[in-house]
């Protein structure tokens, strides 16, 4: 129907539609939400009982361990980011709107974190205090991850935005944003440990606030390109 | 006024050459019906007019107007409901007051299922709300891809009155389908076996 008498939609209010998309989507599927967390649960639970129940040694290790578990919990889930997108042709779709495949997307993206790094950093303090985590360390487990998990979902984002138009594309996935998972990792861990040393971690939480700005700036782009090329074929 | 032209395109699929030189151009007011048996491209043909597909496409393709590409994959999310999917089309760039999304709904006869998870609804129904989109679009050209799947008569009979309304407000519409001429002398046809490369 010609209809051109109707108001067009800003850039901000298609960013947030698609936000909402995503979002509401994800809600109505608890498990995809609840299954990053459960993963948590399990793998900090199991540490204790292999390496034996020493506070010392537990406590020592604790911002390694809960940090690597992090890092495997956001690529498990940010490798199916796009798949239904992809599956049930909404994606073509977003590459046919009339604003820019990369803002929709980053709505999607932002709205993906919410649903799994975010919440995971919330509960975070609950699995340091299984592993005997000291308390000085808790509050910046917390800030590291929140701005970590960012960091690792827009990663995610341009692996999945690669890899979904191949079957079992997981494992290329796994190899391609695991090494550039690595900085995170490291000022993460390295931001936990000084903190609980009783330092100052704020070097490392600057550091990765950079990387988290700057990857907010620019993976748009990135995820919008890799989705026009995985559509292509 | 032109919409649509496309001078001597050619798709690959793959290594395989499909067709060539498929030449066309769409004014307003035309309704065109792509033909041609399975698997001889008429989605990929569908998909280079639409833009989505540059990879393995030759030739030049001007589109001159916003256009509403309609595919086999409805884009709508099973866990919302037809009201949600609608306000939410990604592709869908103007803003629709909740009774125009509610007026379209009930034009494609899902009164009463606006709330529930598309999910839940029957192959027919699902197309039906992604069919819901032709009425809160302001796109002039509309490239359907067998849009009369899974639709009953009444559901047919609908979609054919909305693209003759279309057409008749200067509008087009390219659309591919396997049943015979369903507009008559409005119609024109492009036989892809003419293209194929054999």
């Amino acid at each position: 129907m010609l209809s051109a008498d109707r108001p067009h939609l800003s850039l901000l209010a298609a960013f947030g539609r698609q936000f909402r998309r995503h979002g509401q989507a994800l809600m109505a599927s608890l498990a995809e939400v609840a299954n990053p967390l459960l993963f948590f649960f399990m793998v900090v639970t199991l540490f204790p009982l292999g390496l034996g129940p020493d506070p010392t040694q537990l406590a020592a290790m604790a911002p390694g361990v809960l940090w690597v578990v992090a890092l495997l919990a956001s690529l498990m889930v940010s490798a199916r980011m796009f798949a239904s997108d992809f599956e049930d042709g909404s994606l073509e779709q977003m590459a046919l709107a009339a604003h820019p495949l990369a803002v929709l997307a980053l709505g999607e993206v932002v709205a993906h974190w919410l649903a799994t790094g975010f919440l995971l950093a919330l509960v975070s303090p609950l699995f340091a205090l299984m592993l005997g985590l000291p308390s000085q360390g808790l509050g910046v487990l917390v800030v590291s991850l929140l701005l970590g998990t960012l960091c690792l979902t827009l990663i995610g984002a341009v692996g999945s935005a690669l890899t979904v138009s191949i079957r079992r594309g997981g494992l290329l996935l796994s190899l391609l944003i695991i090494p550039l998972n690595v900085p995170v990792l490291i000022f993460g861990t390295a931001a936990v440990t000084e903190a609980v040393r009783g330092g100052d971690p704020s070097t490392w939480l600057a550091l990765m606030g950079a990387l988290a700005a700057g990857m907010l700036a620019l993976v748009p782009l990135a995820v919008g390109a890799a989705l026009r090329i995985s559509l292509d074929s | 006024m032109a919409l649509l032209a496309a001078a001597e395109v050619a798709i690959e699929r793959g290594e395989r050459r499909l067709l060539h030189g498929v030449n066309l151009s769409v004014d307003s007011g035309q309704v065109w019906q792509v033909l041609g048996a399975n698997g001889v491209g008429k989605s990929s043909l569908l998909r280079a007019l639409a833009g989505l597909a540059r990879l393995g496409v030759e030739g030049s393709i001007s589109r001159f107007e916003p256009l509403l590409y309609l595919a086999h994959a409805p884009a709508i999310k099973g866990a919302l409901s037809p009201f949600e999917n609608l306000r939410c089309h990604p592709a869908c760039d103007i803003i629709s007051t909740r009774a125009q999304i509610e007026l379209a709904l009930q034009a494609v006869q899902l009164r009463g299922f606006e709330d529930q998870p598309v999910g839940s609804l029957s192959a027919g129904q699902q197309r039906r709300v992604a069919l819901a989109r032709l009425l809160l679009s302001d796109a002039r050209l509309w490239l359907l891809d067998e849009p009369f799947t899974a639709l009953d008569r009444s559901g047919c009979e609908w979609l054919e009155e909305c693209v003759r309304r279309h057409v008749g407000a200067g509008g087009a519409v390219i659309f591919t389908s396997h049943q015979p001429s369903r507009f008559g002398e409005l119609q024109q046809d492009l036989d892809l076996a003419h293209y194929a490369v054999s």
